[in-house]
């Protein structure tokens, strides 16, 4: 049944649908992972001691595997329905994909492995470690997302193998400082809405100080944009309303910061990342990927795409899946919702559950004892605690 | 760039790259699918009687399973993107057909898996324990959910099915999805696979808890462990050799090349023997050798004088088929990795007995040899399970989809350089990460338990605080 209203559907809408739905995964992996990004940039800056970070780490720790599916979806999405446009891309930027997948990998493990030992040395390595690991895919997707507009010389075989150098132009080096400006403001805007006390009033300042970076950002960024896109009469579209929104939503944050409307400040920074991601992705259409060298060798939705059927199945799955996830996600938000605290007081001995009084280190005894009602599971929420 | 990689052929780097990386990546992945199921085990068990114990239990397997989730994590994120950085030309060929299944499990298993464990990780006190447990259920579930969807791309380059090859464009386009989530190397690679990460996972629970005991840690929680893990393991292990002898005349059928170079089988024959091992060379003259007549044929056939082809004839028949070229994959390779696996399914079909046995007699915490086989036991299944995936792969050598493709036209147009580079740079990540993983792992496993704690009335003096230590 609906494989047949589904498959009735015109072959071309569908591949413009699905390239449209794998520019809303990189947005929303752009939105959602952008902000646990900001602050494992902000970590060093606006933490002050290890119970800080912990706090700090605790913000996003939930939620952040699940923010990277979104990417790992949109690759598999593209693999599935535009198998030429994931080859080439990912062999085409062979180099800034491998130091991003480094950059994942050792931020990954570090979120586990950092508790695992209490010597300071131990977990400043890998605390540096959750700060490269953020600060290197949060410039390198900038400069790719560049990139891909500007066009990167795919010849007429349909292959090129661009220099990590190559790629590195003025206009893909300010998509990336873009990107970073905007993964900052979005981290300190999280956590201003995250958290209380002392380092909410931390993010606060950080987010006013950055906020003039992004928006100086944004606005020389999306206007070299718009003016490439003109000067190459490009077949894109780019409704001109959209960056400068983008623009709009940027200069509002610096206004929802100082104003300390905190959850808007956060809608709007996420926004500003919508929606100048989103100029990109439109100014690519119908593209996917784009030859410097001539129009006629640019890759296009038309002729990377899967076959119909392929577009069918996946199309049909997804209806049903992703409203699912969508939920499910949503609830996990919902039910972390409260803000997290710093303890302000060290519990009497003992009455923590927690593994018992752990060797030295503050960070560990960090009391625990909300109790939710006489539970069957006497869990303490504290107490798998520690790795020690 | 790199001096040693010069001169070497891209596709063998490549090769090497994703063999290493896979590898690497399955290390952790049975250990995740059998530790989820066994802690869940036990979470159910604590849920259900309200003791203390089962609870310790849960919580302290769980920081194992955790440590072991992270790195499965980040080096899978590592496999998505392999395939089109190294080998963009099979990404082209079959992305009709292999896309599909990676969409699927992310979307489907990914964003459960990820999302629950959350929950599981930062939920207990924050959500009723009964949507904890179903949190880890969930977690279970959805890394079973992804074995299947990973392993239909797999079983469609072991054997492609509900395809058809575009005239136009040279790529394998789908049509019948069905086909491809029904295929019947799927099916049997599904059921063995899993049920060997159930059996990795119980015989890690195994071993360490058979440590613990001989340090006179507590009987109440690491007997307990000893005996889930010990029931789990046996119906495990009984079930992945099941289902594996079953694969093997699967495999007869669609790839005779593959079951003909497990045995270094040159000549047809019927009612094959089969070898325990060999010593000498394997191209025909043996110096010595262990056979055991006719259960080849009965592994391949089910009949005790089936007739199974050997390797000249098979590849004279692939010639005639595809046209010249050599269709023999390394002979030794496919040879011991095949009898290493099932020897050290064997061995642990034993140990299960054997442990079965003294349970029996309840004396199954008090013979410390036993115990100390069961801790040397904790590697067995890592190596069956590579040796496992060594043999599927490289006796599909030379294709890369069966049939279809050939491993050699797969990989990028991209120098040796960017593999090297990345290989270079994958060994060393991996093998820093493999240091400090193995350190964790095994400090953890060696800490004691908590005490169980009964719930103490009025302990609501602390601060209130979100800040729980464990994250992932
Ligand atoms: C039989 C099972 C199996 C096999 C053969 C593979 N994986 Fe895997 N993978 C899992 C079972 C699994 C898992 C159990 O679901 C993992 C391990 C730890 C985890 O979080 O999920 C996982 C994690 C995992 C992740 C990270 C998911 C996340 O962020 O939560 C990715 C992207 C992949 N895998 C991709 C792959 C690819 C592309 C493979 C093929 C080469 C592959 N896996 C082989
Ligand atoms: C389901 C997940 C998979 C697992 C667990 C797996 C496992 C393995 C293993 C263990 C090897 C090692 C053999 C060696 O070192 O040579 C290997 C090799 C290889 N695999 Fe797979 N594989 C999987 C899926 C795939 C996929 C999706 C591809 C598609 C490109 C693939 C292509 C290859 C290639 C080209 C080699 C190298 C061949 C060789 O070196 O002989 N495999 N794989
Ligand atoms: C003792 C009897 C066993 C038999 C007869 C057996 C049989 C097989 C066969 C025939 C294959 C190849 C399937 C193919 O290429 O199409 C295979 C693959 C594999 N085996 Fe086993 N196996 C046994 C034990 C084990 C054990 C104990 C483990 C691990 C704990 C294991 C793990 C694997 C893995 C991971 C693969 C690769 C995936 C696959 O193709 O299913 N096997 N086995």
């Amino acid at each position: 049944m609906i494989a047949m209203v589904v498959g009735a559907i015109h072959p071309g809408t569908l591949q413009v649908f699905w390239f449209m739905l794998i520019g809303v995964m990189w947005l929303m992996y752009f939105f959602l992972e952008g902000f646990d990004f900001g602050v494992g940039i902000l970590l060093p800056f606006i933490a002050k001691d290890d119970l800080d970070r912990r706090v700090l780490l605790n913000t996003f720790g939930q939620v952040w595997d699940g923010n990277e599916v979104w990417l790992i979806v949109a690759g598999g999405a593209t693999f599935a329905a535009f198998p030429r446009w994931y080859a080439l891309l990912f062999s085409g930027f062979y180099l800034p994909l491998l130091l991003i997948l480094l950059a994942l990998i050792v931020r990954g493990v570090a979120f586990e492995f950092r508790n695992h030992n209490r010597a300071p040395a131990w977990r400043a390595s890998w605390d540096r470690a959750i700060f490269w690991g953020s600060l290197l895919p949060s410039i390198l997707w900038g400069v790719a997302f560049a990139d891909f507009v500007a066009g990167v010389p795919i010849g007429k075989d349909g292959r090129y193998v661009a220099g990590f150098w190559h790629l590195l132009t003025p206009y893909s080096i300010l998509g990336g400082i873009t990107l970073l400006a905007l993964f900052c403001l979005h981290g300190s805007t999280f956590v201003s809405l995250r958290t209380t006390g002392d380092l909410r009033e931390r993010a606060r300042s950080a987010a006013r100080r950055i906020a003039p970076v992004a928006i100086a950002a944004v606005i020389a960024f999306l206007s070299w944009t718009f003016s490439n896109a003109i000067g190459a009469h490009d077949t894109g579209i780019v409704p001109s309303f959209i960056p400068l929104l983008a623009i709009v939503a940027v200069i509002s944050t610096a206004w929802l910061v100082s104003e300390h409307l905190d959850g808007w400040a956060f809608l709007s920074t996420g926004l500003a990342i919508i929606l100048t991601v989103g100029t990109l992705l439109l100014n690519l259409y119908p593209r996917v990927m784009v030859s410097s060298v001539s129009p006629a060798y640019d890759l296009t939705i038309v002729n990377t795409a899967s076959a119909h059927y392929t577009l069918v199945v996946m199309t049909i799955v997804a209806g049903i899946f992703a409203p699912i996830v969508l939920l499910y996600q949503g609830w996990s938000y919902w039910v972390f919702r409260k803000r997290v605290m710093r303890p302000t007081e060290q519990p009497p001995l003992g009455t923590s559950a927690a593994a018992g009084p752990p060797p030295g280190g503050v960070a560990t005894t960090v009391p625990s004892s909300e109790k939710v009602g006489p539970v069957p599971d006497k869990a303490d929420p504290m107490a798998p605690a520690e790795g020690s | 760039m790199l001096p040693l990689a010069a001169g070497v052929a891209p596709v063998t780097l490549a090769r090497w790259q994703f063999g290493v990386t896979t590898i690497y990546h399955f290390l952790f992945v049975p250990l995740t699918i059998g530790l989820a199921l066994i802690v869940a085990i036990m979470q159910t068990a604590a849920y259900r009687s309200g003791k203390p114990h089962w609870d310790s239990m849960a919580r302290w397997w769980g920081k194992l399973f955790l440590i072991n989730f992270a790195i499965g994590v980040v080096t899978g994120i590592v496999q998505e993107f392999q395939f089109g950085m190294d080998w963009s030309h099979f990404s082209t060929f079959v992305g009709n057909i292999f896309g599909p299944p990676l969409a699927m499990e992310g979307l489907l298993a990914f964003f459960l898996e990820s999302t629950f464990i959350g929950i599981w990780i930062f939920g207990r006190g924050r959500v009723s324990p009964r949507i904890h447990l179903i949190s880890i259920w969930l977690v279970a579930f959805g890394t079973t959910v992804s074995a299947y969807f990973i392993l239909s791309a797999n079983a469609w380059m072991q054997h492609p099915v509900g395809y058809k090859i575009d005239p136009k464009t040279h790529q394998a386009v789908m049509v019948d999805f069905w086909a491809v989530m029904t295929n019947p190397t799927l099916l049997g690679q599904f059921t063995h696979v899993v049920l060997a990460a159930y059996t990795t996972g119980a015989f890690f629970v195994l071993g360490v808890s058979a440590w613990q005991l001989l340090h006179n840690r507590s009987q109440e929680i690491f007997g307990r462990s000893l005996r889930v893990a010990l029931v789990v393991g046996f119906i495990a292990i009984l079930g992945t050799i099941w289902f594996g002898d079953s694969q093997a005349q699967l495999m007869t059928k669609e790839q005779p090349m593959k079951m003909a170079s497990a045995e270094a089988l040159y000549h047809t024959q019927d009612g094959a023997s089969f070898s325990l091992l060999t010593i000498g060379n394997l191209s025909g003259q043996p110096i010595f050798q262990i056979r055991l007549p006719h259960l080849l044929s009965v592994l391949a056939d089910r009949s005790w004088d089936g007739k199974v082809l050997g390797i000249d004839n098979v590849q004279a028949a692939e010639v005639k088929k595809y046209g010249p070229g050599n269709y023999e994959p390394i002979i030794w390779v496919t040879y011991w990795t095949f009898r290493l696996m099932v020897g050290l399914g064997f061995l642990m079909l034993g140990v299960g007995l054997w442990g079965l046995w003294l349970l029996k007699k309840k004396r199954l915490e008090k013979k410390r040899w036993f115990l100390w086989a069961l801790v040397w036991c904790i590697p067995v299944p890592f190596l069956a399970n590579t040796f496992g995936w060594i043999f599927t792969e490289m006796g599909r050598q030379p294709w890369v989809v069966y049939g279809l493709l050939k491993t050699s036209k797969a990989v990028s147009h991209i120098g040796t350089g960017y593999i090297g580079t990345s290989f270079a740079v994958f060994a060393g990540v991996y093998s820093i990460l493999a240091v400090v993983e193995i350190g964790l792992m095994v400090k953890t496993a060696k800490t004691p338990p908590d005490e169980p704690k009964e719930p103490e009335a009025g302990s609501e003096t602390g601060t209130r605080t979100e800040v729980p230590e464990l994250v992932y």
